[in-house]
């Protein structure tokens, strides 16, 4: 049950996706998002389905996957729907009942966010779907290591990714572990209403943080062993490297961006 | 010239904050040490002893209340020189998931020369080398979590030994394996001191302390014992009355020696046991 | 029937995936009320799955588990009832602790189970005695105690749900001599006491032989063998080759049978073996006069 979860998921590839230098990835993703947003009509965002398409089919991951991540978000695509749906009361109607009115606009910016919110994900899940957690943070790193000049915590800020990636696993199973064992002292954590299970939950909670803080000192000191000192004068074992198909894949999302602000223009619809 | 490292009547107290008026709890009693180069030295002494505090004082995690340590000749209090000390002395302890930092296995092993600034070039070949010494390279590439007990131990051994240490202290390394891990780190650690690694083990496992060349025995603070395996273990009874076993072969001879049969007293071996007690019960037949 | 019985039990991890494992293969067991079993079998052999059924932590994916007669999961609404027959300690049982104090966190098992305050009382003071923690150390926080009372503490917990079976997943795991003998001893003491069925899962099969009578050996999910102590250090050779510890005396004695001293007996113990040679050397001067 609890092993389900899916975050960060990372499918091992061979595919031009898989290899794209990971700096490259992200600012394609941050470009990429920034697309979405400038579209204002259906013929820009278009132009993100295609783009999106493009990425997708490349990568060789599975259809089922992409469709996968949308689900946890399905309820908020809904909701933003009929909120879309019912509010927006401008333009021509089409159907009428009591005090619901619902018009042609409104029908129109509840498919436009819907599939705003739909690409969205699917990009953000491609590039988690095809870049591993660890170069992901290695990314991350070195993306915003420019900010140190302004003493962002860049490096503080990856380490920090990395140990929760590399714990989550563990403390996961602890979980289940403790679980089994309170269980076995007879505690009941699936019925009653709901302050009854929150309460259920203090003898699961409470050895999860006492393992979690005992965890955080050995990890500290097995560290500070291997000579950690923070960021300064750190090396890395994988150098990264940008090869001509990251600059095409840049050159690709510059022309798609281009593209939607001349649609935007010309074919606002 | 001086030893490899020297421990010199050290002095070492935790102070428990939250006790009101805080309270001094002594841990380590003026002890001294001396280590040579290249010898493989087992800390025996039940929970509580001091052994893991003294094993903290090598690489300056502890830092003596009187008394000095050395390494080389560079003393821990030395602030410049902590990281010259670190990478000397290396550290294992006894939990292997709570010292793996990555979630690649080279990348983990990678993890203390990434620290120390060494080029990427020769990182990569350091890291395959300290896999391939543990048997670990052809998991490079796994995450470390789906590995088993004895397996993670390799790499955070591995890790160690990337630094190139001179000398690696192991902190009850095998006392959350199974046996198979057990034999697995046993095998590392012989392999490593024969390697010319100066190793410092600290376990309550008789086994393991009897592949050592010299025991110190650890109660209450202080050393009560230093010498080598068979020495140290013919002294069962000072052993058992510090909470320590005796290999099963010492504490049968010892017993039959008490019933009045002439058996030598420093057995620790099973071939020795098997070669005595062959000889007691077939010869004159 | 015995206290505990299986049928064809099997248990699959992770069925319909590649990562299909069978833990638990058709074991058919049968363990007799009032017995002290040692359960040994190296990482892996199915052993803590194996005991996760017994109190319904686990379903079986095919076959029964029946406790005390009773078949476990025929009927949902006896599951928590039964399931307070039998009391699993977990292996590094310190780290479920939560309460503020030693006294509550004993009492958590008893308290669910919907026992009066006055029988609470009496259990918690009753397996502190057992498990040798002072009454002092009841209003403690179960976090100020050592690594050896946290254990017992925790022990404790589950012995005052007074199980009709007590299994424990590896209890010295971790600890040092002293501290393993403690729990041993403990544990001998209570299963005399209170003539409950005690479970021991270990891999050390030293500890086994000091403590228990019966052994039952799990191999890649399978039952291995099922029978008294002797016989099963009878096959010492093939324990060791699946990766347990033989103790060592045990293979003294099969290395000096197999250089031609003759014995019949199967050595486990230093006291057993020290029997031993004055017997042989007795008969020696005999055949010697």
């Amino acid at each position: 049950m609890i092993k389900d979860i899916t975050i960060g998921q990372f499918f091992p590839g061979q595919s031009v996706i898989h290899r794209l230098d990971p700096r490259m990835k992200l600012l394609i993703t941050v470009l990429y998002i920034v697309m979405l947003f400038i579209a204002k009509g259906f013929s820009g965002l278009g132009a993100g389905v295609i783009f999106m398409l493009i990425g997708f089919l490349l990568s060789g991951i599975p259809i089922k996957m992409m469709l996968k991540s949308v689900k946890p978000i399905l309820p908020i695509i809904i909701f933003t729907g009929i909120l879309n749906l019912f509010f927006i009361t401008s333009g021509n109607i089409i159907f009428e009942w009591k005090f619901i009115k619902i018009t042609d606009n409104g029908l129109r910016t509840m498919a436009f966010m819907a599939i705003r919110i739909i690409l969205l994900i699917f990009g953000t899940s491609l590039l988690t779907y095809t870049t591993s957690p660890i170069t992901l943070t290695d990314a991350i790193e070195r993306v915003l290591s420019p900010l140190k000049i302004i003493k962002f915590p860049a490096h503080e800020i990856a380490m920090m990714m990395t140990i929760a990636l590399r714990f989550i696993p563990t403390l996961i199973e602890e979980t289940d572990k403790i679980m089994s064992a309170q269980k076995a002292r007879g505690a009941d954590l699936e019925s009653g209403n709901l302050i009854r299970r929150a309460k259920a939950l203090i003898p699961i909670l409470i050895p999860l943080f006492v393992s979690a803080f005992r965890r955080a000192e050995d990890l500290a000191l097995a560290m500070e062993c291997r000579c950690y000192r923070g960021g300064e004068g750190r090396t890395r074992l994988k150098q990264l490297k940008t090869a001509p198909r990251d600059y095409f894949a840049l050159a690709l999302t510059v022309i798609f961006i281009a593209a939607i602000i001349l649609l935007n223009r010309y074919s606002p619809i | 010239m001086s030893e490899f490292i020297e421990i010199k009547d050290v002095v070492f107290s935790y102070v428990n904050e939250y006790d009101d008026p805080p309270t001094k709890n002594v841990v380590l009693k003026g002890v001294s040490l001396e280590i040579k180069k290249g010898e493989f030295v087992a800390v025996l002494g039940h929970n509580g002893s001091g052994k893991s505090t003294l094993a903290k004082l090598l690489n300056a995690i502890n830092l003596p209340e009187s008394g000095e340590v050395l390494i080389n000749g560079m003393n821990t209090a030395d602030e410049e020189r902590l990281y010259d000390i670190r990478k000397t002395v290396g550290m294992v302890f006894q939990n292997p998931d709570n010292q793996i930092v990555a979630t690649v296995v080279e990348e983990d092993v990678a993890f203390a020369l990434e620290n120390i600034g060494v080029e990427p070039s020769e990182i990569r070949r350091r890291v395959d080398e300290a896999l391939e010494t543990v048997g670990m390279y052809s998991y490079r590439e796994h995450a470390p979590h789906k590995l088993s007990g004895g397996q993670k131990q390799r790499i955070a051994i591995a890790g160690v030994l990337a630094m190139q240490p001179e000398c690696i202290v192991m902190d009850e390394p095998t006392a959350m394996l199974d046996p198979i891990g057990r034999r697995e780190i046993m095998n590392t650690i012989k392999q490593l001191n024969a390697a010319g690694v100066t190793i410092v083990l600290i376990t309550h496992y008789m086994d393991e302390a009897a592949m050592a060349g010299r025991v110190v025995v650890m109660d209450n603070g202080s050393i009560i014992a230093d010498d080598t395996p068979k020495k140290v273990f013919s002294k069962a009874e000072m052993l058992k009355s510090v909470g320590l076993d005796v290999p099963n072969v010492t504490e049968l001879t010892h017993a039959l020696i008490k019933e009045g049969i002439s058996l030598p007293d420093d057995i620790i071996s099973e071939d020795e046991c098997v070669e005595c007690l062959y000889d007691l019960l077939k010869k004159g037949e | 029937m015995g206290i505990i019985r299986t049928e064809d039990l099997t248990y699959v991890y992770g069925e319909g995936t590649p990562f299909r494992k069978v833990a638990v293969d058709g074991v058919n067991i049968d363990i007799d009320e009032g017995e002290i079993v040692g359960i040994i079998g190296h990482t892996g052999s199915g052993k803590s799955t194996l005991i996760q059924h017994f109190n319904g932590l686990l379903k079986p994916t095919s076959g029964k588990v029946f406790i005390d007669g009773e078949e476990l999961f025929a009927d949902k609404s006896r599951l928590k009832e039964i399931r307070f027959k039998v009391g699993l300690v977990f292996q590094y049982p310190e780290y479920q602790l939560f309460e503020e104090t030693v006294y509550k966190d004993i009492a958590f098992g008893p308290k669910n189970m919907g026992l009066s305050d006055d029988e609470v009382d009496r259990r918690i003071k009753e397996t502190a005695r057992l498990v040798g923690l002072k009454p002092e150390l009841l209003d403690k926080s179960p976090f100020e105690l050592s690594g050896g009372q946290k254990r017992r503490a925790a022990i404790a917990g589950v012995m005052a749900m007074e199980p009709k079976v007590l299994i424990l997943d590896e209890p010295t795991a971790g600890l040092d001599p002293h501290g393993r003998d403690r729990i041993l001893g403990l544990i001998k003491e209570y299963h005399a006491e209170k003539g409950t069925t005690v479970l021991l899962v270990s891999h050390s099969m030293e500890d086994v032989a000091k403590t228990v009578s019966k052994i039952l050996v799990m191999n890649d999910a399978k039952v291995f063998m099922y029978s008294d102590r002797s016989s099963v250090f009878a096959r010492s050779e093939e324990l060791s080759a699946m990766g347990l510890t033989v103790p060592q005396v045990t293979k003294v004695f099969d290395r000096l049978r197999a250089m031609g001293i003759e014995f019949q007996d199967e050595v486990f113990s230093i006291d057993y073996a020290k029997g031993l040679v004055l017997r042989l050397l007795e008969e020696k001067r005999k055949n010697l006069d």
